[in-house]
């Protein structure tokens, strides 16, 4: 299946999540709010995107994007998923339910970013020790331990 | 005059075990050498033959690690109760036509039970460590040892059978050619079993275990651990020993000095055998281990025990 | 396997309560021993294992992260029931580098030298995923000889890489010749590599746009050389080690994974083909030049350690075909093109996203790289395999041995480099 078939299949299935589907540099996007990932993420899940590949997230300055990515054996196709939400209330609902691969990716964003996941069953740091303060791959993120670079190389 | 006979004899056993280690460890790092597609020692002397003469001292200068927490008398005496009993049940094997160290006319029962003895040392050294899983490993190892014992002593029984003694000059006097292939299965037995009695090969799981959880002797460094090492190849030879001895007929095949140069090289093949299981076969769950023996020796060792009945009957 | 017993373990009970406190510590109530209590952290210091508490007939223990197997620092807890797991929490971590931050501060091709000491056991291909994802992001074509020649790394660096996981399962379970047997196969694949670019494990080879260097000369009959050995050397070694019956009692039935847990967990290359998943990245969504070769994917089927120890082992031959076949389209093509023309220094690609991904020894190992149109990533993010796989552990270990799980954990066939980043 390619992305245009996908598009019309998802389309026909979900009607709702059809104007959140676009086509970037040759990869199929759902843009999500917030609010609806669980919908977005079950309807996925029904139409037969039975694998999670990843789940991270990219800091722009404003907000933070979620980004999933999901694969359907079946039909040979993948889906990006992405989801905006604003830095200070930084929170998504998990989709550890859906797929339980989510569950360590998940662990990994909020370590790294501070990205919360409701509902997520077991939410703490994986690679980071407990008592660390902080989340190191946020831009602002201030420590002594990291040096910039100058820009001249 | 006994006691001083006695006392040079185990002057004699432990150099015997002590020079047939350092022999052993360099055999067995050429074997298992080989058996992996490389070389082993070269450099140190011919074939690297002097290497353990470098290993030694190297032993001897180490630290003498004691744990802080650990039982010290018993943790210092532990190696020693696992070595002696090994040493001393050298005394029966027969060497030579119609002498052994010690000719007790129940020498195979010393043979047998002795050894047993060194289990002890294993708990004890567990226990010294102070180290929970130290202790459960020397208890696995305990267990792995009493239970591996009834297969070895029912194979080893099926000769006394034919023999119909349990003095070991008596069996050796009374050997036929044709008992080999009567007790060959009871051999099988016999050296599975005592490769588990010696904690060695596919059986080593206890100590082994040190990938995993601290083994019995995991806090031993030096020359204490040397001494189970010692312990462990001693075990190798008089297990071979008296494997040749008991169903291989020993000196028998040739009169004199070439018989004790046969009886040697079969007790050599033996221990290449031993060194060649534990460098090809991965280790046996303690549980499959302990199934194996119960489900699967002892009915063999029972069985030959029959056979070698039946056939005793036509002497 | 063993079933989990009702009642308490008897000889467990008793060995604990026999050990108890010497006298001079003063904690002895009912034999716990706390993890404050001296004697403890000075047994956990002595080795990598150690016994954290005791609550009722529950044992935890912590088997260090320093421990005499060859898979890396990871650390599990281990909770037992007697002899039996009740769960074996892995916690990673301990090799954590913070290489996606550092990637955000060096340029595009800086990082490659990063992704190599990702899965440092296979570099070439830990590079060919990032390159891919640069490429797609840049817009880059990749000339056919460089791809024929990325393939060629990539597969041997597979049988490589499969080399060290069935070395550590026999190592694991006590076959040390079988680890030697192995390595001796990788020790020839990594002289093959070194002749190529000069390094035995971190090759920084495979570049954007291409590859670093053409192949020396004689190099082509080094590797055929190699391959036409290679699957009887893989057949011997089956025989060895996983035709032996211990191994075989070692390793069936153990850690079994079920084929719809496999892919709801996001589990994927041989731990889950071992179950019988059929997805392979080369054949189901192919890449590269591999739509052009002839190879079969090897399944297993019961998914438990030894179905996925000689999935590992058969797809080792399989490479060699694949390698075969490339080389000898390799043959075909004129020599000297192995980079794309007109790169430059900096590459500094159109903002966006892009993401790529290969199958790798481990499975699907992808990047998704998220620039801001200067030279330097704005986001690198490595979907490692090895750690989805090992989100696993705790499921697969459930109901087995201490014993068992060294060897579960080798048969998920983690590298901590990639697990942690």
């Amino acid at each position: 299946m390619n992305i245009e078939e996908l598009r019309e299949h998802l389309c026909s299935e979900y009607p709702d999540l059809c104007p959140l589907f676009s086509i970037e540099f040759g990869d199929g996007v759902l843009s999500v709010p917030a609010p609806r990932v669980l919908e977005a993420a079950a309807g996925l899940k029904d139409l037969g995107f039975d694998m999670l590949g990843m789940v991270t997230a990219v800091d722009f300055d404003e907000e933070f994007e979620v980004v999933y990515r999901v694969r359907s054996r079946e039909m040979h196709v993948g889906l990006v998923v992405k989801v905006r939400v604003p830095r200070e209330d930084a929170r998504v609902a998990s989709v550890t339910g859906l797929w339980p691969a989510a569950n360590w990716h998940e662990r990994e964003v909020y370590d790294l970013f501070g990205i919360v996941f409701e509902g997520h069953p077991d939410l703490r740091r994986i690679l980071l020790t407990d008592d660390w303060v902080g989340h190191p791959l946020r831009k602002d993120y201030d420590d002594p331990s990291v040096i910039r670079r100058p820009d001249y190389l | 005059m006994t006691f001083v006979w006695g006392l040079l004899y185990g002057v004699g056993a432990v150099v015997l075990i002590a020079g047939g280690a350092v022999i052993g460890v360099w055999w067995e790092r050429k074997v298992s050498a080989r058996i992996q597609m490389r070389l082993g020692p070269q450099q140190i002397g011919p074939a690297g033959s002097l290497q353990m003469i470098a290993d030694v001292p190297k032993l001897l200068f180490k630290e003498d690690v004691l744990p802080t927490a650990a039982d010290k008398p018993i943790f210092r005496y532990a190696p020693l109760v696992v070595f002696a009993p090994i040493a001393a049940s050298m005394a029966v094997i027969p060497f030579w036509n119609g002498w052994a160290p010690l000719d007790s006319t129940v020498g195979i029962l010393f043979f047998l039970a002795v050894p047993s003895i060194g289990v002890i040392g294993i708990l004890l050294s567990g226990w010294a460590s102070h180290n929970t899983l130290a202790t459960i490993g020397g208890l696995r190892a305990a267990a792995q040892m009493v239970s591996y014992e009834v297969p070895r002593s029912l194979a080893v029984l099926s000769v006394v059978v034919l023999a119909g003694s349990l003095r070991p000059t008596e069996i050796m006097g009374a050997w036929q050619w044709w008992w080999v292939p009567v007790t060959f299965l009871g051999f099988v037995v016999y050296l599975v079993s005592s490769i588990a009695e010696m904690n060695r090969g596919p059986f080593d799981l206890p100590e082994a275990e040190s990938e995993l959880v601290a083994g019995y002797f995991a806090d031993y460094s030096g020359m204490r651990w040397a001494v189970f090492m010692m312990a462990e190849y001693g075990a190798m030879i008089v297990a071979a020993l008296f494997g040749a001895a008991m169903f291989f007929g020993g000196f028998n095949w040739l009169p004199g000095v070439g018989g004790l140069a046969v009886f040697i090289g079969i007790a050599t093949v033996i221990i290449t055998a031993i060194m060649w299981a534990k460098w090809t076969f991965p280790r046996l769950r303690q549980d499959q281990l302990m199934t194996f023996c119960w489900t699967v020796l002892t009915p063999m060792a029972i069985v030959q025990l029959v056979i070698a009945g039946v056939v005793s009957l036509w002497l | 396997m063993i079933e989990p017993r009702e009642t308490p373990d008897e000889t467990v009970e008793t060995a604990v309560d026999a050990v108890g406190v010497p006298d001079s510590a003063a904690a002895a109530d009912d034999a716990a021993v706390a993890v404050t209590d001296p004697v403890a952290v000075e047994a956990s210091l002595a080795g990598s294992v150690s016994v954290l508490e005791r609550e009722g007939d529950r044992l935890v223990v912590n088997i260090g992260p320093s421990h005499p197997s060859t898979h890396g620092v990871c650390r599990v807890l281990v909770e037992l029931d007697g002899e039996i797991i009740t769960n074996a929490e892995p916690i990673i971590g301990h090799l954590h580098r913070g290489i996606e931050k550092i990637a955000e501060n060096r340029t595009y091709l800086q990082v490659v030298p990063l992704t190599d000491r990702l899965d440092y056991v296979g570099s070439m291909y830990a590079n060919w995923a990032y390159c891919r994802a640069v490429e797609r992001l840049a817009g880059i074509r990749v000339p056919e000889r460089a791809e024929y020649i990325r393939v060629i790394v990539c597969e041997l660096q597979r049988i490589a890489s499969h080399m060290m996981s069935i070395g550590s399962t026999g190592a694991d379970t006590g076959a040390t010749t079988a680890f030697m047997y192995s390595f001796w196969q990788r020790e020839q694949v990594v002289d093959l590599f070194e002749q190529l670019c000069g390094a035995r494990l971190t090759y920084n080879y495979v570049r954007p746009g291409g590859v670093a260097f053409d192949i020396p000369e004689g190099w082509v009959d080094r590797c055929r050389a190699f391959i036409a050995k290679h699957p009887d050397a893989m057949l011997e070694i089956d025989r060895l080690l996983f035709g032996n019956v211990i191994c075989r009692a070692r390793t069936k039935g153990i850690g079994v994974l079920d084929p719809d847990d496999a892919v709801a967990w996001g589990v994927t290359g041989p731990t889950a083909r071992g179950s019988g998943v059929d997805w392979d990245l080369r054949r189901d969504d192919p890449y590269s030049v591999y739509p052009r070769f002839d190879f079969d994917v090897p399944l297993g089927e019961r998914g438990d350690c030894y179905d996925r120890g000689r999935v590992r082992l058969f797809e080792c031959i399989e490479s060699c075909r694949i390698i075969g076949q490339a080389l000898d389209q390799l043959a075909e093509l004129e020599p000297g093109v192995i980079k794309a023309d007109g790169l430059p220094r900096l590459l500094a690609p159109r903002p966006g996203d892009a993401y790529d991904h290969i199958e790798s020894a481990r499975g699907s190992l992808g990047v998704y790289l998220v620039s801001d149109g200067s030279v330097r990533p704005y986001r690198m993010k490595v979907r490692s395999p090895a750690f989805s796989n090992l989100a696993i552990l705790p499921m697969l270990a459930k109901g087995h041995t201490l014993s068992d799980l060294v060897v579960i954990l080798g048969s998920l066939d983690p590298v901590f480099g990639e697990v942690d980043r």
